[in-house]
């Protein structure tokens, strides 16, 4: 049944390129209702999914010659990031719907990224896989050349150079796996099942690693996230946060660690502490954790400050995936699901609530400006997404944070005092924004009171977004069982071996 | 053999020649005096009538192939009647992107050339015999330097026309120069007869200066780096129709023609029919050399992939682009050619040469559906780049600014030839590199295959770089006029087809392939 998320996008991209181009408003709504039925499926194939292992959709033979099947399944890990994606998509329209121009060419370019995505997440055939993620490059490109801002081209090219050297890195180790395995079959079990020797794993895994995590941000190959977030348009910078690196992420737990894990088995020998590809991708990810929130309470560029955050909060779940225990894995997907929703949230009201009114995203200037009084529902909905997002509890991020602290702690307490220097730093950087562009007490001068003009009201879909990313990360917080019931069992097998 | 046998056997190469000549008495005879615009629908149909024709001749003739003395000159199975029906559906497009252009008033000789040509290819693509090799190729050469010099008008045409002329003359040279030491060293022009010879008396000097020369001669063909210098010239300077038809039909007849030398020169089949003992000793000694030889296809592979990728990076004008990227695809393709497995010297070996029969012919399968695609996409892009320099002057990258304005249909089209150029899926580009690739890595692991093949994927990393420079002017950058641009209905109707086997051919990618194998 989920297997119609990626038809009906694919579906919906299509139908949009041709409709005419004079009917902006045809076209969003077009958009709006391709992107609800997404999450409808989404929906539907989550609660149908509950309790079971792994469900088969579709098993077509592709290239019988060479053992190529159209695969699609999913199991819990893909049901929630399914649900992830469903979601940051409708919103994701909900916040593009002042795209004036060119309105139907973006909404193609975005579903199609849409159903990327989707069918990266339901892929259990590698090459599948493969295409899907790469179908996902090319939209974003174009969404962020044509519709972005700040040196949007640089940036559009620059992402897509980065997506794009990464993939290759993930294509030359799928290749190399696939020929190594004798290439009969490019399913996910097969090659699981391959045996493939521990010395070719200890190569193979870092490359296929960093290929994806090229695009979860890792550092020092984040650079692409915090240039491509700032000049995306909204809506695709919370596509590109909240499911685009999210992809990266998913890639090295379904591929990565589960076909090579002998990879990570120590090397024999220790230089300076370190003695595995394991500890060199939990120290990468622990950089990347504090040198994201200290770069971020630097900026003074707003959406800087998501930009970054956000390659602080992806640290998390690649040092979550490194602790290789049920509680941490668990936790690296929960953030994923919990990122990709607040990291939307939080693009949404910088890059559109505010943004779009203020016509500035400098925080010096935001700070004259009492957003707290002049547009109380912007100010209101970043407190709340602020709190989620530093790890309050009751928010989704605090259920997340605190099952991968859990789990770091179990292999390496030090990790988990620079989690605690990222965390606080965290706090820092988000109540710093917060204060600055909402709630400073800097009197304007007489000059820009002058030229204070009343800011156009809050329309339906800005509230309509907010209430949906909102009311998630809540329930999700509150209720956390209801993600963990279908996590747990899935990364239990993963970490069996075989992903069965 | 008798003349009935030769006859039956070029019955496509006859129907081509016999079409040129028709084209030529109509349109010389018949339809001078009519509006231009008539001799050229004339002339261009009736050439694509003689394609169908041959396309005919060659699905209903038995495959047997020609015979003199016992030893085969022409080949008529496998591989080569994929690749004869390629070009001919591939000559049949580039007939009719003539439609539309207006650069020579002498259509009637452009399409009896290019049929010409064709029937050259038609005959490279199946000779198993050096004179008949050369003589093929001859055929194919010389129409193709007088269509490269068709636009009259233009001079650019003309020194790329010589360029060409001058490039090709030499590399004839040094090919014709190696198949007389072929023919010294063996006493033979029959590929399986040099093979069993050569294999007999091992390897001296004076063979492997024979393989460098005929290797230089066809790398000239394929224009892979160092004889590549003449592909942006010609590709700039020819008129479209002309450089389609040069990228596209006498890519993939060189192509098949190294699929043949390689699987009786690289490939030791030839050597099995014979007394066990000689067929042993013969392929020790075909183990011994042949490495080498492949290396050195390695080593073009390797820099024409690194120089043709780089250098495309710079180029402003798009048909210098495509010429480049023209040459790195063929250094992805002579990869596949030059993948050898290493024989350690253990055990018996033709034990060996039976593990490797399998995966050579996957190979060379995987050549060829590569060469194929290429060309059928190259084609496209030729025709989307005629149409905007008809109407802007010019194939600057700046003459495609804001084109998804002026014909939102003709900026699809290049988007799709362009990703599936830079082997984005689901489109065909893709599909293939991924399909060569993993046949490279199965005929031969080791460091050496593995490290080249990590080369080109990285390199088609680099390559969307440039193709996106152009998407970049097509799609995003606002464009300065904004006249809509309206293509030859005929041109359309070839794009559309291009575009859709693209997608479709990317999409279901066992069809093609399915439909090679079963030849």
């Amino acid at each position: 049944m989920l297997a119609w998320t990626i038809y009906l996008s694919f579906a919906g991209a299509l139908i949009l390129a041709f409709t005419p181009k004079d009917r902006p408003a045809l076209a969003r709504w077009l958009a709006l209702v391709v992107a609800l039925a997404g999450l409808g499926v989404a929906v539907a194939g989550f609660i149908a999914g509950m309790g079971q292992a792994r469900t088969v959709f579709v098993d077509l033979p592709w290239v019988p010659s060479m053992g190529i099947h159209f695969l699609l399944a999913a199991d819990g890990i893909s049901r929630v990031l399914v649900l992830l994606t469903g979601i940051a998509a409708v919103a994701g329209v909900l916040f593009s719907w002042n795209i004036e121009l060119r309105t139907h060419q973006f909404f193609a370019f975005f579903l199609a990224l849409i159903g990327g995505v989707y069918g990266v997440f339901l892929s259990f055939d590698l090459f599948l896989l493969f295409v899907f993620y790469e179908i996902a490059i090319v939209p974003k490109y174009f969404l962020i050349a044509i519709w972005g801002s700040t040196r949007r081209e640089y940036a559009a090219m620059k992402l897509a150079l980065y997506s794009f050297v990464g993939s290759s890195m993930v294509l030359i180790g799928l290749l190399a796996a696939y020929a190594t395995a004798g290439g009969h079959s490019t399913t996910l079990d097969a090659l699981t099942h391959a045996n493939l020797s521990p010395s070719f794993q200890m190569w193979a895994f870092p490359l296929v690693f960093t290929g994806f995590a090229i695009l979860a941000g890792m550092w020092p190959f984040h650079t692409w996230a915090p240039t491509g977030h700032v000049a995306a348009p909204t809506g695709a910078s919370m596509l590109l946060a909240g499911v685009v690196m999210k992809l990266g992420a998913y890639g090295c737990l379904r591929v990565a660690i589960a076909l090579f894990p002998r990879g990570l088995d120590p090397w024999g020998f220790s230089f300076l502490g370190i003695d595995s590809w394991r500890t060199v991708f939990a120290l990468l990810a622990l950089i990347g954790i504090v040198y994201g929130a200290l770069v971020a309470l630097a900026q003074t560029d707003f959406k800087f400050v998501i930009g970054y955050s956000s390659v602080s909060h992806m640290g998390f779940v690649l040092l979550g995936l490194m602790t290789l225990n049920q509680i941490g894995m668990t936790g690296a997907v929960m953030q994923m699901f919990s990122h990709g929703i607040l990291a939307g949230l939080l693009f949404a009201i910088v890059g559109r609530i505010v943004y779009a009114r203020t016509h500035t995203r400098q925080l010096a200037e935001l700070e004259t400006m009492h957003l707290s009084k002049r547009l109380p529902f912007a100010a209101w909905a970043f407190v709340i997404a602020g709190m989620a997002s530093m790890g309050l509890p009751g928010f989704s991020g605090f259920v997340a944070e605190l099952q991968i602290v859990v789990g770091a702690w179990k292999v390496n307490p030090w990790w988990v005092a620079a989690i605690g220097v990222g965390i606080i730093v965290g706090v820092a950087y988000t109540w710093r924004a917060l204060q600055k562009a909402f709630f400073s007490d800097r009197l304007p001068s007489a000059h820009e009171l002058e030229h204070e003009t009343k800011f156009a009201a809050i329309t339906w879909p800005e509230v309509t977004g907010v209430a949906l990313l909102t009311s998630v990360s809540l329930f999700v917080g509150l209720y956390p069982k209801i993600l963990l019931d279908s996590i747990e069992p899935a990364v239990k097998a993963l970490l069996a071996g075989g992903g069965q | 053999m008798n003349f009935a046998e030769l006859f039956r056997v070029t019955l496509p190469e006859t129907a081509l020649e016999i079409t040129a000549l028709i084209v030529l008495i109509v349109d010389l005879g018949f339809v001078r005096q009519a509006a231009f615009k008539t001799r050229v629908i004339t002339a261009s149909l009736l050439g694509v009538a003689g394609c169908a024709a041959a396309l005919c001749a060659l699905c209903l003739q038995a495959r047997t192939g020609l015979y003199l003395d016992g030893s085969q000159i022409l080949a008529n199975n496998g591989l080569v009647t994929a690749a004869q029906i390629g070009i001919l559906v591939m000559t049949a497009l580039t007939l009719l992107l003539l439609i539309c252009s207006t650069y020579t008033r002498h259509v009637g000789e452009f399409v009896s050339l290019v049929l010409m040509s064709a029937s050259g290819a038609l005959l490279v693509s199946a000779a198993r015999d050096l004179l008949v090799i050369f003589v093929g190729l001859e055929l194919l050469s010389l129409g193709l330097y007088i269509l490269t010099a068709f636009a009259k008008h233009n001079p650019q045409s003309a020194e790329a026309a010589l360029k060409y002329y001058l490039f090709g003359g030499m590399s004839a040279a040094f090919l014709l120069m190696g198949f007389s030491y072929f023919y010294g060293l063996t006493g033979s022009t029959n590929l399986y007869a040099i093979q069993w010879n050569l294999a007999q008396q091992g390897p001296s000097p004076l063979f492997y200066v024979a393989w460098i020369l005929v290797v230089a001669g066809l790398g000239f063909k394929i224009a892979v780096v160092p004889f590549h210098l003449w592909a942006p010239d010609t590709y700039e300077g020819a008129p479209a129709s002309a450089a389609a038809f040069i990228a596209s039909v006498s890519k993939v007849a060189s192509f098949a023609l190294l699929i043949t030398i390689s699987q009786n020169l690289l490939q030791p089949g030839g050597l099995i029919p014979g007394p066990k003992d000689l067929v042993e000793h013969n392929l020790r000694a075909f183990y011994q050399t042949w490495p080498q030889l492949a290396a050195i296809l390695l080593l073009l592979a390797a820099a024409s992939m690194i120089v043709g990728n780089l250098a495309a990076l710079v180029q402003t004008s798009v048909r210098r682009l495509l010429a480049y990227s023209a040459i790195a695809h063929a250094g992805y393709i002579l990869l596949g050619i030059a993948a050898q497995r290493a024989y350690s010297g253990q055990g018996s070996a033709f034990n060996f040469f039976l593990t490797t029969t399998d995966p050579a012919a996957r190979s060379a399968s995987a050549v060829l559906y590569y060469a194929l695609t290429y060309g059928l996409t190259t084609i496209g892009a030729f025709a989307v780049v005629a149409v905007v320099e008809r109407a802007t002057g010019s194939d600057h990258m700046d003459s495609f600014l804001g084109l998804h304005k002026r014909s939102p249909l003709l900026a699809a089209m290049l988007l799709i030839f362009f990703l599936s150029l830079a082997g984005i899926p689901p489109l065909v580009g893709f599909w293939a590199k991924f399909n060569l690739f993993a046949a490279v890595l199965g005929v031969s692991a080791g460091p050496a295959p593995f490290a080249l093949v990590a080369l080109a994927v990285a390199l088609s990393a680099v390559s969307l770089y440039y193709y996106l420079q152009v998407l970049k002017r097509v799609y995003v950058l606002p464009g300065l006029d904004e006249t809509p641009i309206k293509p030859h209905p005929v041109t359309l109707a070839v794009l559309l087809f291009t575009a859709a086997s693209v997608i479709v051919f990317g999409c279901f990618p066992a069809l093609l392939q399915n439909w090679i194998a079963s030849f």
